[in-house]
């Protein structure tokens, strides 16, 4: 049944005075994950934007209960947490992760992969901002190409790193990505995973106004686009078989996806872009697709290959 | 009760099975490996009714454990070296949490270049973050302080993560006998896990967001209060302890001789026995001396050091770290007192025993003999770096340290 925002009762997913920049995707991230898990979750949180979006303890601007950490350690502590409340034999609780780009890719990524590759309990959603916004918009290997930090000036010189692809090779039973444009496909998404056994991972696209350089009325839009335009593709993993998700699946065909400059150019960080770069990003894209259907066709053997078997018989 | 003749390392997990961790994560560094193989063991075969976590890092391996103690689980973990020091970030996430947990250090040299032996300056390294930092002496108080641990450390008036050191390979891998008590009195003396607080679904807790400057300078203040508590909690513990299973230490420090004696050897870990041989000799030969080891580096034991130092006519500080362009550790904190003194002894800090080099009896017998013959010729005096190359290499090291003699070839 498709989730209509509507529905849900008229809480504070979120606290008043939390201390987010005004068109934060973060706000809009973790309120979704308390649509999808409403009261029986934990956060576990290494440092970020979101360790500051809380606001000054003793309060919280997060309605969640929320274990800060290290900066390194998000998944390894979330692991004890779910093997805690597991010997205390309370598994109706959710351990999730909530961690940024660098958290996740740079600095967070060995624990990550160790408590994926143990199949822990918990689910991790990445928050991407594609750089370091807490520490004032530097670099991260989540930065895409082209993108002006304060640590590359002249536009970054390599691809962003591609974490989903690294989990799914972790053989991880849930693999998602998704964006704050979409919510619904992402509270979906969430539920699923809290369905599953096991290590789930759900990258989510967070474009971030003051680092992006875009109007912070745009948030949403500026997520759909990357969606459009074919650069992020929402696709889930499950238990080995990959599958396009309905808001980018018309966009396997090139044709039907909106022209990458458009959403280039809201953004300031790609103010500088030639049009050699804009055909590096977009050759990227045709690669990105290209793997996508590699795995979606490995993961669900065509009509052909079925005919093939009966006819071998 | 049972006698069980077995290594400090497998001591560590019959205290950690004792009890009753919940949750274990570790990884694996030598001398620490047997902990972690035991404790694995343990729970495979049903012993033990605990998940263990086999992490990829130190790091993670503090942080799982703290991430299952702020759940409420009895929580445990045990590194050593290298591993303490990658764990060192987490080390102090965990004691300003104030979440208790216990963890075991096997003391072990630092590299580069590698060295797997005993060395006290990883576990040293953690003296300023917090922490309850413990060392024991032989295989049966490695037990009796891990065990312990859990009990200091989930005190209401602590509530201060704990490290207990044993020496690698000369505990970890030794075997000695161990008296291990009936899992029953144990279980009514050790309580149910208290904490102060718990991050569940329910309890709406938040662990760690900013707080503002005045906020974090109490928090501080609050580490330190504790730190002050935990000194009587730690004798009150060591004395019913003693009352309950017939073993008590003396608290933050143990005093062989050391009452009135007018020398006396300060002294930590597993080789303060070698020490104590050496001056049951010299008593046997009239000399006055004692030992003074250090069993609790946090909370130091500042009022025993000081009346130690007030009583002494000269005090000898045996160190197995040296803090790089300062001097060894146990002397170094041993001297803050010092301007609460009226009369000062002579002292003498001695280097020693670095990388697992071997100090047998004979040598603390020989340094405390001239540290005390040189009192008595020349009255107070104050040597803070003393290096004492062991008896088997001198002959080796004489010469190749030119333009550099060291201390101990001073005539």
């Amino acid at each position: 049944m498709p989730i209509k925002l509507r529905d849900f009762p008229r809480t504070h997913f979120n606290m008043p005075g939390n201390a987010a920049c005004p068109g934060c995707p973060e706000t809009m991230g973790i309120r979704y994950v308390k649509m999808a898990l409403g009261d029986k979750a934990v956060l576990v949180i290494p440092a970020g934007c979101s360790s500051v979006i809380q606001g000054i303890s003793p309060k919280s601007g997060i309605n969640f209960p929320i274990l800060n950490i290290v900066f390194a350690a998000a998944a390894a502590a979330a692991s004890g947490m779910k093997a805690g409340f597991e010997m205390l034999g309370r598994d109706d609780v959710q351990v999730v992760v909530w961690a940024g780009d660098g958290g996740t890719a740079d600095i967070g990524l060995q624990a990550m992969s160790g408590a994926a590759e143990r199949g822990d309990d918990i689910i991790y959603i990445c928050a991407d901002n594609e750089a370091y916004m807490n520490t004032g918009i530097q670099r991260s290997g989540a930065t895409p190409y082209g993108a002006w930090t304060t640590t590359t000036w002249t536009g970054k010189k390599e691809h962003k790193k591609n974490i989903p692809f690294i989990m799914i090779a972790h053989d991880a039973p849930y693999v998602a990505t998704a964006t704050v444009g979409y919510p619904q496909d992402f509270i979906e998404k969430i539920r699923k995973a809290a369905s599953v056994k096991g290590f789930k991972y759900i990258h989510l696209l967070a474009p971030c106004p003051v680092g992006w350089r875009f109007d912070p009325a745009l948030t949403p839009e500026i997520a759909q686009l990357a969606v459009k335009t074919g650069l992020w593709p929402l696709f889930e993993y499950h238990n080995g078989s990959l599958r396009i998700s309905s808001f980018s699946r018309m966009y396997r065909n090139k044709e039907k996806r909106t022209p990458l400059e458009v959403y280039l150019k809201l953004q300031g960080r790609f103010k500088h872009l030639k049009e050699d770069d804009v055909k590096v990003l977009e050759e990227y894209i045709d690669r990105l697709w290209a793997w996508l259907d590699l795995l979606e066709k490995a993961s669900h053997p065509s009509d052909t290959a079925k005919q093939l078997v009966k006819e071998s018989k | 009760m049972a006698i069980k003749t077995i290594t400090g390392n497998k001591a560590v997990a019959h205290a950690a099975k004792a009890a009753r961790v919940k949750v274990i994560a570790a990884y694996p560094i030598t001398p620490q490996t047997t902990i972690v193989e035991t404790l694995a063991e343990m729970t495979e075969h049903g012993e033990l009714d605990a998940k263990m976590i086999r992490v990829e890092s130190e790091h993670s391996a503090l942080a799982a454990t703290l991430g299952a103690a702020a759940a409420g689980a009895r929580s445990f973990t045990a590194t050593s070296s290298h591993g303490l020091l990658l764990m060192h970030e987490v080390v102090w996430w965990t004691s300003g949490a104030r979440i208790p947990v216990v963890m075991s250090v096997v003391t072990r040299a630092i590299g580069p270049p590698w060295n797997i032996h005993v060395d006290h300056n990883d576990i040293w390294d953690q003296r300023d973050s917090g922490w309850i930092i413990s060392i024991a002496e032989n295989n049966q108080e490695v037990f009796d302080l891990t065990l312990q641990a859990f009990k200091i450390s989930e005190d209401p008036r602590v509530y201060l993560p704990m490290i207990v050191g044993l020496d690698g390979f000369i505990l970890s891998h030794t075997v000695a006998p161990v008296d291990i008590p009936e899992q029953e009195k144990i279980d009514n003396w050790l309580p149910e896990r208290r904490q102060p607080y718990v991050i569940t679904p329910e309890s709406g807790i938040v662990m760690g967001n900013l707080a503002t400057d005045e906020n974090y300078y109490m928090m501080r203040y609050s580490i330190q209060a504790a730190m002050v508590e935990a000194k009587n909690v730690i004798k009150e513990i060591d004395s019913e302890y003693g009352e309950i299973f017939g073993r008590s230490y003396g608290g933050l420090v143990e005093c062989f001789h050391c009452d009135n004696a007018d020398y006396n050897i300060v002294i930590a870990g597993s080789w303060s026995g070698d020490a104590k041989e050496a001056v049951l000799k010299l008593r046997e030969e009239g000399y006055d001396v004692g030992v003074m080891r250090v069993r609790y580096f946090r909370p130091w034991p500042d009022e025993e050091m000081r009346g130690l130092l007030s009583r002494s006519k000269g005090v000898l500080f045996i160190d197995r770290s040296i803090s790089f362009g300062g001097k060894g550790h146990l002397m170094t904190e041993a001297l803050t007192n010092l301007p609460a003194l009226a009369n000062l002894p002579a002292v003498r800090g001695v280097i020693a025993g670095l990388g697992g080099v071997d100090v047998v009896a004979e040598e603390f017998y020989e340094l405390t003999k001239k540290f005390i013959e040189e009192v008595e010729e020349k009255g107070r005096f104050y040597d803070p770096l003393y290096w004492h190359i062991p008896m088997v290499h001198r002959e080796k090291y004489k010469p190749r340290l030119p333009g550099y003699e060291l201390t101990c070839y001073k005539r």
